[in-house]
C-alpha cells in the first residue's frame, strides 16, 4: 500500500476515491458533449474546450484534485496529436509534396500568418503573441478537413490533391515554427535568440534527415509480433524522443512529429492503430486543459475579436485554395470547392495557442473562440461550396442578363 | 488500353483515373487501410465526382473477378482445353506475385521437373506461338502448357512457388 509521508493511509485511499470519481465524470461528461457533436456532424474539439472553461480556476466548478494530473495527460495528449500526424505521412510524400506545393505553401502562409499576427499587434498581445494569433490562423485543421473530404465523398475529387498537398506543406512548415516559437517564448536576447533558433533549426533538419533516411531501419527495429511489444517501444519511444527535444528546445510536439515520419510502412499503420485510442484519450484532457486556463470572464471580451478574425481568415483561406487550385488547372467550381475546404481551424490552433498562455493571456481565449466558429463554420461552408457557386453563378448570370438589357435599351432608343 | 494517370493522396492513399472508350471518367482510391473507392467522375463538372462507391476487400474481389482477366481466359478455356489420348491441354495464367514472372522459361525447369511444356502464351490478348527457353513469362501472361494431369498440377505449383507440390 503506497502512502505518503504526510498523509495517513486512510487518507490517501480517500484522495484516490476522490480523485477517480473527479476524473471520471470529467471523461464522462466529454464523452456526452462528444455524443452531441458527432450527432450534430461537428468536430467535438471546440465543445472539449468550452466545457474546460467552466473547470477551470474561476469557472463554475474548479477542479482542485485532478487539475495536476490532467495538467500532465494534456502535454502527453499534444505529443501524440503529433505523433500520429507524423505517422500519416512519409519522406515521399513530403518531398514530393515539397516541390509541387512550395509555392502555394509560401502563398498559405503569407495570406493566413499576416492577419492574425497584424490582429495580434492591433490587440497589444506582444510581437510573441502576434506570432503566436499568427500560427493560430495559419493552420487548417488537417484532421476536419481529411474527415469532411471523406464523409462527402469528395477524396476522389480532383482538387482534392491540391488540398491535401496544401495540408502536408502546413505540417511541414510547423517543424520550422515550432521550435521557433519554443526559442522565441524563452525570451533571450537577439544574439542568444537568433544562435538558438539556428540551433533549434540545425537540430530539426538533421534529425529529419536522419529520420527519412533511416526511417526503414527503425521501423524493422520496432516491429514486433506482439501489439503489447510494439505499444510500449513506440509509447516510449515517442516520449523520449518528445523529451529530448524539449530539452533541446526544439518543442517537444515536434520530435514526436519527426518520430512519426520516420516510422513507415506497415508498421506505422500497427502503431497508429494502437496508438490513435490512447490519443483520443489524452488530446481530450488537453483540449479540455486548454479551456481550463481560459478565464471565462475575458470570453465575452473575445469574441469581437475572434468573429471578425473568423471572418477575415476565412476569406483569406478561401482565396489561397482557390488560387491553388487554379495553378493547377481545376475548373472554377472546384477551385470554391478547394478554397472552402481549407476554412477549419482546429487542433493545431489550439496547440500553438495553449503555448503562448504564459506570454499574452489574451491569446487562449480568442484562440478558443476563434477555432469553436471556424471548426464549426468550416465543414459548413465545405458542405454547400457547390450551392454557394450555384448561387454565384445565378448572380452573374443576372447581373449578366441586366448589363446587356442596359446596352440594348439605348439602341432601342436611337 | 487506356492511359491511366496515377495521383499521390498523401495522408489518405493512391488515387488512378482513366477515361473509357465511351467517353466516361472513371477512377479508384486505393487507401492505405486496404479500402478501395470506385470512383465515377461528373459529366458536368469535371473536377467532381458524381458516386464514390466504397469497396471492401471482398467487394474488390467480387468486382475483379467479374471484370478479370478471368473472363477473357474463361471465354479461351472453353474452346480450347481437353484432353488428347491421356494428355491435358491447360491455362495457367500468371499471377503477379507468383515466383515465376520475369523468370525465363528454361529456369523454371518446368520441362525436366514435370515434364510438362509450354506451348504458347497467350500476352495482352495476342498468342505468342512455340516460345523458346529464352522467353520470359511476365504477370498477366497466360501459360498454355501440354502435359500429364498431374504434371500440370506439379508444374502450375513450380510457377507459383518456385517448387513442385
Amino acid at each position: 500500500m503506497a502512502s505518503s509521508p504526510d498523509h495517513s493511509p486512510t487518507e490517501a485511499l480517500s484522495h484516490v476515491a476522490a480523485l477517480f470519481i473527479e476524473l471520471g465524470a470529467v471523461v464522462l461528461g466529454l464523452s456526452a458533449l462528444a455524443r452531441l457533436a458527432l450527432k450534430i456532424g461537428l468536430t467535438p474539439i471546440p465543445f472539449y474546450l468550452i466545457a474546460g472553461v467552466f473547470f477551470g480556476t474561476g469557472g463554475v466548478h474548479p477542479l482542485l484534485r485532478s487539475n495536476e494530473y490532467i495538467g500532465t495527460s494534456s502535454e502527453i495528449g499534444v505529443v501524440l496529436l503529433l505523433f500520429v500526424l507524423g505517422l500519416e505521412y512519409n519522406g515521399a510524400e513530403l518531398s514530393e509534396g515539397l516541390k509541387r506545393g512550395f509555392k502555394s505553401g509560401v502563398l498559405d502562409m503569407a495570406l493566413n500568418f499576416v492577419p492574425g499576427f497584424v490582429f495580434g499587434l492591433l490587440l497589444g498581445l506582444g510581437v510573441v503573441g502576434a506570432i503566436l494569433l499568427g500560427g493560430v490562423t495559419w493552420v487548417t485543421a488537417s484532421s476536419i478537413v481529411s474527415k469532411v473530404l471523406g464523409d462527402l465523398d469528395r477524396l476522389g475529387n480532383r482538387e482534392t490533391p491540391v488540398v491535401l498537398s496544401i495540408l502536408v506543406l502546413e505540417d511541414l512548415a510547423m517543424a520550422v515554427y515550432l521550435p521557433l516559437i519554443a526559442v522565441l517564448l524563452l525570451g533571450l536576447g537577439f544574439v542568444q535568440g537568433a544562435v538558438s533558433i539556428g540551433v533549434a533549426l540545425l537540430t530539426v533538419g538533421v534529425v529529419l534527415v536522419l529520420a527519412l533516411r533511416f526511417g526503414e531501419r527503425l521501423s524493422n527495429a520496432v516491429a514486433h509480433s506482439s501489439s503489447e511489444v510494439v505499444l510500449l517501444t513506440v509509447f516510449g519511444l515517442v516520449l523520449v524522443v518528445a523529451g529530448i527535444a524539449q530539452k533541446l528546445q526544439v518543442s517537444a510536439a515536434i520530435g514526436a512529429f519527426l518520430t512519426g515520419l520516420a516510422l513507415e510502412g506497415r508498421i506505422a499503420e500497427r502503431a497508429r492503430d494502437l496508438l490513435s485510442p490512447l490519443r483520443d484519450l489524452f488530446a481530450t484532457t488537453f483540449f479540455f486543459f486548454v479551456g481550463m486556463s481560459i478565464n471565462p470572464q475575458s470570453l465575452p471580451g473575445a469574441a469581437g475579436p475572434a468573429l471578425g478574425l473568423a471572418v477575415v481568415t476565412t476569406l483569406t483561406k478561401t482565396a489561397t485554395g482557390i488560387l491553388a487550385a487554379r495553378r493547377e488547372g481545376i475548373a472554377k467550381r472546384g477551385q470554391l470547392r478547394a478554397g472552402l475546404a481549407l476554412v477549419p481551424r482546429g487542433e493545431f490552433s489550439v496547440v500553438i495557442a495553449g503555448l503562448g498562455a504564459g506570454v499574452a493571456p489574451q491569446l487562449a481565449p480568442i484562440s478558443a473562440a476563434y477555432v469553436l466558429i471556424l471548426a464549426i463554420a468550416g465543414p459548413i461552408l465545405t458542405r454547400y461550396a457547390d450551392s454557394i457557386s450555384d448561387a454565384l453563378e445565378r448572380f452573374q448570370e443576372r447581373r449578366e442578363a441586366a448589363r446587356l438589357q442596359a446596352i440594348a435599351l439605348p439602341e432601342v432608343e436611337e | 488500353m487506356a492511359r491511366v494517370k496515377e495521383t499521390n493522396l498523401p495522408g489518405v492513399g493512391v488515387r488512378h483515373e482513366f477515361q473509357t472508350s465511351g467517353g466516361e471518367r472513371l477512377g479508384t482510391i486505393t487507401h492505405r487501410s486496404g479500402r478501395r473507392d470506385l470512383l465515377i467522375y461528373s459529366q458536368k463538372d469535371p473536377d467532381a465526382c458524381a458516386r464514390t462507391i466504397r469497396l471492401e476487400e471482398e467487394d474488390v474481389d467480387t468486382l475483379a473477378e467479374l471484370l478479370g482477366v478471368e473472363s477473357q481466359i474463361e471465354r479461351e478455356q472453353s474452346r480450347v482445353r481437353g484432353e488428347v489420348g491421356g494428355m491435358t491441354l491447360d491455362w495457367l495464367p500468371i499471377q503477379p506475385d507468383w515466383k515465376c514472372s520475369g523468370i525465363s522459361i528454361a529456369d523454371t525447369h518446368m520441362y525436366d521437373e514435370t515434364g510438362v511444356a509450354v506451348v504458347a502464351v497467350m500476352r495482352h490478348g495476342e498468342p505468342i506461338p512455340t516460345p523458346d527457353g529464352n522467353f520470359r513469362l511476365r504477370a498477366g501472361d497466360v501459360a498454355i502448357v501440354v502435359g500429364a494431369p498431374n504434371g500440370i498440377e506439379r508444374a502450375s505449383q513450380l510457377l507459383k512457388r518456385g517448387v513442385c507440390g
